[in-house]
């Protein structure tokens, strides 16, 4: 057998062996294995979950063979369930895979108990009972579900948990934390050793732009009461005064202080998003608080206190043009203040451990280090029982979306997917999904989908006739590529969720396959 | 529900789709029974590329209708693929992906047929290309990228009013992906942007100074960069470092951790010394699935019509909860590769120097000082001057002589374009047609750009 570690490196360079742990021990059950969940459990049998479910209660018919590649000729009459796992399980020996045929809407009233034993439940082509049935069952459980469904050229994906915390969000564009803004003392001191008007050429073009800015801010703050540069005239003349300290065209460090000038201009202190979740009621700790919380309660202390109104220190700063040792030591610098961040923020997490009755050592120094290290970058994620967003969507943000020109398609079929459940429902079949009668059926559509619409109260709205049309002409066709797309977003989502790490999507993302001008709409 | 009535054909649920008219389709959509086997008749496609995407792409356009399709690849399987390419196993490891790709499609789907190649993409002669309808792209490079689109819009032909020849236009389909992040897009040449009219879409990747990595290293792969670069060379004179060499990689990550404890310097692994070394893009199933099904979605769009096409580009980007956005990128008119470039019609008789003078008239160029190559070969260059010697003696042959008596075809010019003070160095891509020839008309042009 391959070394794991050489199997998993392209993914292992994304998630890392915390993330790719987090997967190997995760099981996950799948309901329905049709083209979109077998997409969806492929993309994680590959990742290398610990455990794949799959529970269907039909059996392979021929039509089965054009858009599922998880079975073949041979599987025709057999459990789809058992066909499925099998194709999957060659994937990757690693990954325990079982399968239950049974129809999951059955299992879901007969044995709401057996969806508590896994990690995520991922739900595909499930009518709008059965999904708000599941959801209340694994909400009470504590299971993650994802809901995924294709339907023609459109469908959706749904996350539904009651929260998610992340700690590792992984952003993209981030800034980066070097307080240049706010510089502590160390830093200050280890600036005031370095003279920017050393008459060494070589030295003067590898001073590192961090010091440049340190030392020229705090110059411009002692001529200006105190006070960094706010204003654009005073922000240019900031600018303008790194460069006159150039004394070679060639200084790239220079360069580089004008660049970043910015970050001496940024307001200190911590953002709006971070702020909001250290005033969460959650952070009110008590003795069932999680791990999540109970830090951010500490860091919230630390904030107030040690802080001095900003979050610990991150502790790493960007390559730039600079000698080695400047910037080594430089590094160490950062390193020193975050290690002492860590510090107090770990003798608060004991502390309050300690106040809400709980082991003070149960939350590792690893957990408080790495969460330290993304404090500025915490997410949190809550997801409205999806009976609730059925009922009571946000009425104004479905009606902005109805009239609105780049939401309008992705809003009506979103209207339309509830209304072909309810036309099932109400028919015994979806409509379209057999030949013939296809302008009743168009009708029958159009007047459940104006009912729906005036449920929802948004009398006013009306949906494009078109979509309507295109609705019907689907028939409830599952395409493979459809649903490799919809199963490829399900499964990202998935990871996302079982590794802790990025951010999940938040609301109802919307698949448009027409233009592919596909939304999230926030329900 | 009752399914006395379904149909136990194969295509049950993309029948539904083709075979029923809509409202919102391509206008050269026909709701028909017989668009399947028109498909596998008439209609030929070829997917770039048996890695991430490729895998996915053919399983996709396999379950699309596309019945009959060719693969080429050149790359053998690696251990580290099989997280993502399903269609390898560990017993696969070594051999070539676009055969076993083809065969694993084959094994699973009755009725497709997949013709692979083993080979660089370079290494087919063009007139392989020209038999494809559709190109789809699944590459991780540039350079592949750039390739396939000038093979591709060479064969593209205006008309004398500078609009595309239809049946001259081979639709391509491209993807790529990093991590959470990819992008889908949809290229009609001469109608929509190829690769190289949005080429700013792909930066140049940014290298290390040589000065940095010799004098003033800060990061890890900085040493690795230097033990790579630098230190290598010096030690094995003559001997070219191969990234797939095990020990060569070795011996890399050893010098640059040597190199680190020197400069204080933490962070050198041996993964980040593979990273750095072979540029590795972090890859996962997902992202390929999902960016596969949106170009195997636009393929069958562009083949039957049977919804709207993607226009003109799709990214996908899964990081920070989910993003999709479509741009409607904007053709460059005077793009070399996909252009019309100007008409000029000559006669056969014209010299090379009897040429140069006419662009130097030409009201859409007004171009001095010309360098002119035809299909890579110089015919005339002004500099340097050894250049400008060898290739002065062309100047009084003919220029249908120079370029091998084809009848039609494309030339690149450099020069100064634009009279008076305005004038600016540029490249331009012209079509010579020469005139009173028999049966030019009728000639095609292949190859070109």
């Amino acid at each position: 057998m391959a070394e794991p570690k050489t199997k998993y490196d392209r993914q292992l360079r994304i998630w890392g062996e915390q993330g790719q742990a987090a997967l190997e021990r995760s099981s996950v059950c799948l309901l329905n294995c049709g083209p979109t969940g077998s997409e969806t459990l492929k993309n994680l049998v590959l990742g290398g979950v610990g455990s794949i479910t799959v529970v269907d209660g039909s059996k392979v018919e021929v039509g089965d063979l054009g858009n599922n590649f998880m079975v073949d000729e041979s599987c025709v009459g057999q459990s789809k369930a058992k066909c499925v796992c099998s194709f999957l399980q060659e994937l990757n020996d690693a990954v325990k895979a079982k399968f239950i045929e049974e129809y999951p809407q059955a299992l879901i009233e007969s044995n709401p108990s057996f969806f508590s034993q896994f990690t995520l439940v991922v739900a595909t082509q499930l009518v709008e009972d059965s999904m708000v049935k599941l959801d209340r069952i694994c909400r009470d459980a504590n299971v993650a579900l994802v809901f995924a469904r294709s339907y023609g050229l459109t469908g959706f994906i749904r996350i539904s948990v009651k929260e998610h915390t992340v700690i590792e969000s992984k952003p993209d564009h981030f800034l980066d934390d070097l307080r240049l803004n706010n510089p502590w003392p160390e830093l200050r001191s280890f600036a005031d050793t370095i003279d920017l008007n050393t008459s060494d050429p070589v030295v003067h073009k590898h001073t590192p732009y961090v010091i440049i800015l340190v030392k020229m801010a705090e110059e411009w703050a002692k001529s200006h009461g105190g006070c960094l540069p706010s204003t654009r005239d005073e922000k240019k003349q900031f600018k303008d005064l790194i460069k006159a300290r150039m004394i070679a065209i060639d200084e790239d460090n220079y360069k580089e202080a004008m660049e970043a000038s910015f970050k001496v201009f940024a307001p200190r202190g911590i953002s709006s998003e971070l702020e909001k979740i250290i005033n969460d009621g959650s952070a009110e700790v008590g003795s069932s608080s999680s791990e999540f919380w109970v830090t951010v309660a500490a860091l919230k202390d630390f904030i107030d206190n040690e802080g001095n109104g900003e979050a610990p220190l991150e502790g790493s700063i960007p390559d730039m043009t600079s000698s080695t040792e400047l910037y080594v030591n430089l590094q160490k610098i950062y390193q020193a203040k975050a290690v002492a961040d860590f510090i107090a923020m770990e003798q608060k997490v004991r502390h309050i451990l300690k106040i809400i009755g709980r082991d003070p050592y149960s939350i590792s120094n690893a957990y408080i280090k790495s969460f330290c290290k993304s404090a500025r970058k915490l997410r949190v994620c809550r997801y409205r029982p999806i009976e609730d967003e059925f009922n009571t969507p946000v009425q104004a943000e479905l009606q902005k979306c109805l009239t609105d020109e780049d939401y309008s398609y992705a809003a009506g079929f979103y209207i339309l997917l509830r209304a072909a459940d309810r036309f099932a429902a109400n028919y015994n079949s979806f409509p379209g999904e057999f030949e013939g009668g296809m302008d009743e059926d168009i009708s029958r559509l159009k007047s459940i989908a104006v009912g729906l619409l005036s449920d929802l109260g948004c009398n006013g709205s009306s949906l494009i006739e078109d979509l309507i049309n295109e609705m019907c002409r689907y028939g409830a066709a599952e395409l493979h590529a459809v649903a490799a797309l919809i199963g490829g977003i399900a499964s990202q989502e998935v990871i996302k969720l079982i590794t802790r790490q990025f951010v999940p999507m938040s609301g109802t993302f919307i698949f448009n396959g027409i233009d592919h001008k596909s939304q999230l709409l926030l329900l | 529900m009752a399914d006395s009535t379904a149909k136990s054909s194969r295509t049950r649920d993309l029948d539904k789709l083709l075979e029923r008219r809509g409202p919102l389709v391509g206008a050269n959509f026909l709701a028909s029974s017989e668009t399947i086997s028109d498909i596998k008749e008439f209609l030929n496609v070829l997917v770039v590329g048996a890695g991430g995407l490729g895998c996915e792409l053919l399983k996709d356009l396999a379950l699309s209708g596309f019945q009959k399709l060719e693969v080429i690849d050149m790359d053998r399987i690696e251990v580290t693929n099989l997280n993502r390419q399903f269609l390898f196993r560990l017993e696969d490891v070594g051999k070539p992906k676009a055969e076993v790709a083809a065969k694993r499609v084959m094994e699973r789907i009755n009725g497709v047929e997949i013709r692979h190649h083993f080979c660089r993409i370079e290494d087919k002669p063009l007139e392989f290309y020209e038999k494809f309808n559709i190109i789809v792209l699944g590459l991780d490079s540039i350079e592949a990228r750039s390739y396939i689109n000038a093979v591709a819009c060479g064969f593209l032909e205006y008309d004398s009013d500078d609009n595309p020849i239809e049946e001259t236009m081979k639709a391509m389909v491209d993807g790529g992906t990093e991590g959470f992040k990819g992008h889908a897009r949809v290229i009609l040449p001469g109608l929509t942007p190829c690769f190289e009219c949005t080429i700013w879409l792909f930066p140049p990747q940014v290298k290390f100074p040589l000065c940095t990595l010799a004098e003033t290293p800060r990061t890890a792969a900085h040493c690795i960069e230097y033990a790579h670069l630098i230190k290598w060379d010096e030690v094995h004179s003559g001997k070219s470092f191969d990234p797939d060499n095990l020990d060569h990689m070795q011996w890399v990550y050893t010098e640059a951790a040597k190199r680190a404890e020197l400069f204080g310097i933490q962070g050198v692994t041996y993964s980040l010394t593979q990273g750095v070394v072979k540029n590795i893009i972090p890859a996962i199933a997902s992202t390929n699935a999902i960016i596969s099904a949106a170009c195997s979605l636009e393929t069958l769009k562009i083949a039957t019509g049977c919804s709207k096409l993607l226009s003109n580009y799709l990214t996908y980007n899964g990081v920070e909860g989910l993003h999709t956005k479509v741009t409607e990128f904007v053709r460059d008119k005077d793009c070399l590769v996909c252009g019309p470039g100007v008409l000029i019609e000559l006669d056969a008789s014209v010299t090379l120097k009897k040429f140069i003078d006419i662009l130097k008239d030409h009201p859409k160029l007004f171009l001095t000082g010309v360098s002119i190559t035809y299909r890579g070969k110089n015919l005339y260059m002004r500099a340097p001057p050894v250049l400008e010697e060898m290739t002065r003696p062309n100047l009084d042959i003919q220029l249908f002589e120079l370029m091998d008596r084809t009848p039609k075809d494309i030339i690149h010019v450099t020069g100064a374009a634009g009279k008076g003070e305005k004038k600016q160095s540029c490249l331009r891509k012209l079509r010579v047609v020469f005139k009173g020839l028999d049966g030019v008309t009728d000639l095609d042009m292949a190859g070109g750009a």
